[in-house]
């Protein structure tokens, strides 16, 4: 049950060295990176918003505390400060529709914390990021919840509901009237595409086509609205050392590579390249998903191909598949590659070749030790 | 091996049951238990197989050489999932449509063939009898909790449609419990493994608080 790597004080194989961080830390960083965008996701779509993200951070620590106690564990408390259950609870929070019911969170908080995450071992034992496991599992399991977007009604606007009956709708008792409702911009294109339409057409003409809004004022999960805000925050991670640049790149150039191609094929039948970039959880996948430590393979190299990986069935998942959003499942996919591409690109052995063969130059201290 | 009549009982119901102890026929148990009536259809049709293959295999182990037992076991269970199957057609047509390949599947149920040679071939035809009808039910008590769970999570119901599937007379079985529908996830493979993966869970629990202290 006690992983070597977390043993105190020691350390086996490879040279390491402390660089007297903690998970702690990389946890806030990437809490602190989230909020500007969260904020923005809480001003625009209003207090129902602000209600899941918090019955989702709530339930995920009351799982994780929960699920470590069951474990045997003397100090769940202690454990929880390492902020990765909060931190899980955000994520899954800011992939769901902001309007959707409190037990949308809750049950989602579950399956990422309980089935995603405990089940394996625990922080660092988890195959797939539990929460675009969860998130996945609750789009299969409630497809209507999940794909109802409201339209965004920023905080002050007259419209926007208030305090009390933002509550009613969290807790489910009232559904977001028809009117609010909107369809979010690749779904949209997904069901013009389904009903044989051309897309500039559809885009063109309709009054009800969504737009594509640099600033993020538009339908869609707090996750997805705010391209710059995310970019901002996944920028900062990169510039403090949290993240690194391999799958945040490889994810990028995964979608918009195929999809600045297909457009200038077909622009009929492919959205371009901006609207994928803007649209769903593109940057948040790429920033804040598939940098993931745990669920993503170790070298550089390796997590390029993991984010190119994960970036081409995104866009294949929404260009050809029955879904209009692809990064949960892209993500998960390439999770299940991870311990391959590993294997694929494990380096070289100090003192060995390639093939592991010793190498000749040198004294051969083998003999002596 | 024991053969003590009440030993043998808890082994099939509990200790050493078919699925949460042997691990064996999960193919079947992972794929029909969509809902608490097809999990007890199917649980009935193998635990008939089971309990007759028991008997003739027991009936027949004095005759049987050791090299050409494995066929000759293989072709008794296959006769007899031949008789279920058409049976099933000819009177459970509905429940038939449903479980489709998993009754002929009942062939190449480990548990099955595990049975006649772990149990059957070495002990009398009556502790066989005991045998073949304890794991059985165990077996389809196995299912029918896992279906049972499936079913009340993924659809908000209880035994639904069971009067089609099982005839007329288990209507009483059929409970709604609320019209809101329910996670689909659960209806699908991956809830089978969840379910499945709980129950185990909860099962190691229960019996080591249940076990004596040493």
């Amino acid at each position: 049950m006690n992983p070597i790597a977390y043993q105190a004080g020691r350390t086996y194989a490879s040279p390491h060295a402390h660089g007297g961080g903690k998970g702690a830390r990389a946890m806030f960083f990437v809490q602190l990176a989230l909020a500007p965008a969260t904020l923005f996701g809480f001003w625009l779509y209003g207090w129902p918003a602000f209600f899941l993200w918090l019955v989702t951070i709530l339930s995920a620590l009351f799982f994780e505390f929960t699920c470590l106690r069951l474990m045997g564990n003397k100090t769940p408390g202690r454990v929880l400060c390492d902020g990765s259950a909060l931190l899980t609870g955000w994520l899954l929070a800011m992939t769901l529709p902001p309007w959707a019911p409190w037990w949308i969170g809750f049950i989602g908080a579950f399956i990422a914390i309980v089935i995603g995450k405990q089940v394996f071992g625990g922080l660092g034992q988890n195959v797939f990021n539990p929460a675009m496991a969860a998130r996945v599992a609750l789009l299969i399991s409630f497809p209507l919840q999940l794909t109802t977007w409201v339209a965004p009604l920023p905080l002050a606007a007259p419209p926007s509901p208030g305090w009390l009956e933002s509550l009613h709708i969290a807790l489910g008792q009232a559904a977001p009237p028809d009117a609010m409702t909107s369809a979010s911009l690749l779904g949209y294109a997904r069901s013009e595409l389904a009903r044989g339409a051309d897309l500039l057409q559809a885009f063109a003409a309709g009054q009800a086509a969504p737009r594509i809004s640099w600033l993020g004022v538009r339908a869609g999960s707090l996750g997805e609205s705010s391209a710059p805000l995310l970019a901002l925050g996944g920028l900062f991670l990169l510039a403090s050392g949290v993240i690194r640049w391999h799958a945040p790149a490889g994810m990028l150039a995964g979608v918009l590579v195929p999809a600045f191609i297909a457009h200038a094929a077909a622009p009929g039948a492919y959205l371009d390249a901006q609207a994928h970039l803007l649209s769903g959880a593109l940057l948040l996948g790429a920033f804040f998903i598939a940098t993931d430590y745990v669920t993503t393979p170790i070298t550089g190299a390796g997590r390029f191909i993991f984010g190119l990986g994960a970036g081409i069935m995104t866009w294949i998942i929404r260009s050809l598949g029955g879904y209009p959003e692809g990064v949960a499942f892209a993500i998960l996919f390439m999770n299940a590659l991870t311990p391959l591409i590993d294997r694929c690109t494990r380096p070289r052995v100090f003192g060995r070749t390639r093939a592991g063969e010793a190498l000749e130059a040198g004294a051969s201290s083998g003999e002596s030790a | 091996m024991s053969t003590n009549a009440a030993t043998l009982v808890r082994d099939g119901l509990w200790n050493n049951n078919v699925v949460f102890a042997q691990m064996l026929a999960l193919c079947p148990t992972m794929a029909v238990t969509t809902s608490g009536a097809n999990g007890l259809g199917m649980g009935l049709a193998t635990t008939a197989v089971l309990l007759v293959s028991n008997v003739l295999v027991a009936l027949i182990r004095g005759i049987v050489s050791e090299q050409a037992r494995i066929p000759v076991f293989i072709v008794l269970i296959a006769s007899l999932v031949t008789v279920v199957d058409m049976a099933l057609n000819a009177w459970l047509h509905e429940l038939y449509k449903v479980l489709g390949l998993f009754i002929a599947l009942i062939v190449v149920n480990c548990a099955i063939l595990g049975r006649a040679e772990a149990f059957a071939s070495r002990n009398a035809v009556a502790a066989a009898f005991i045998d073949g009808l304890s794991m059985g039910i165990g077996f389809t008590l196995a299912l029918v909790v896992i279906g049972l769970i499936r079913e009340m999570l993924g659809s908000g119901t209880l035994f639904a449609q069971a009067s089609q599937l099982l005839g007329a007379n288990f209507a009483f079985l059929e409970t709604r419990l609320h019209d809101r529908g329910g996670a689909l996830l659960m209806i699908l493979p991956p809830g089978a493994f969840a379910a499945m993966g709980f129950l185990l869970a909860g099962k190691r629990v229960l019996d080591e608080r249940l076990a004596p202290a040493r």
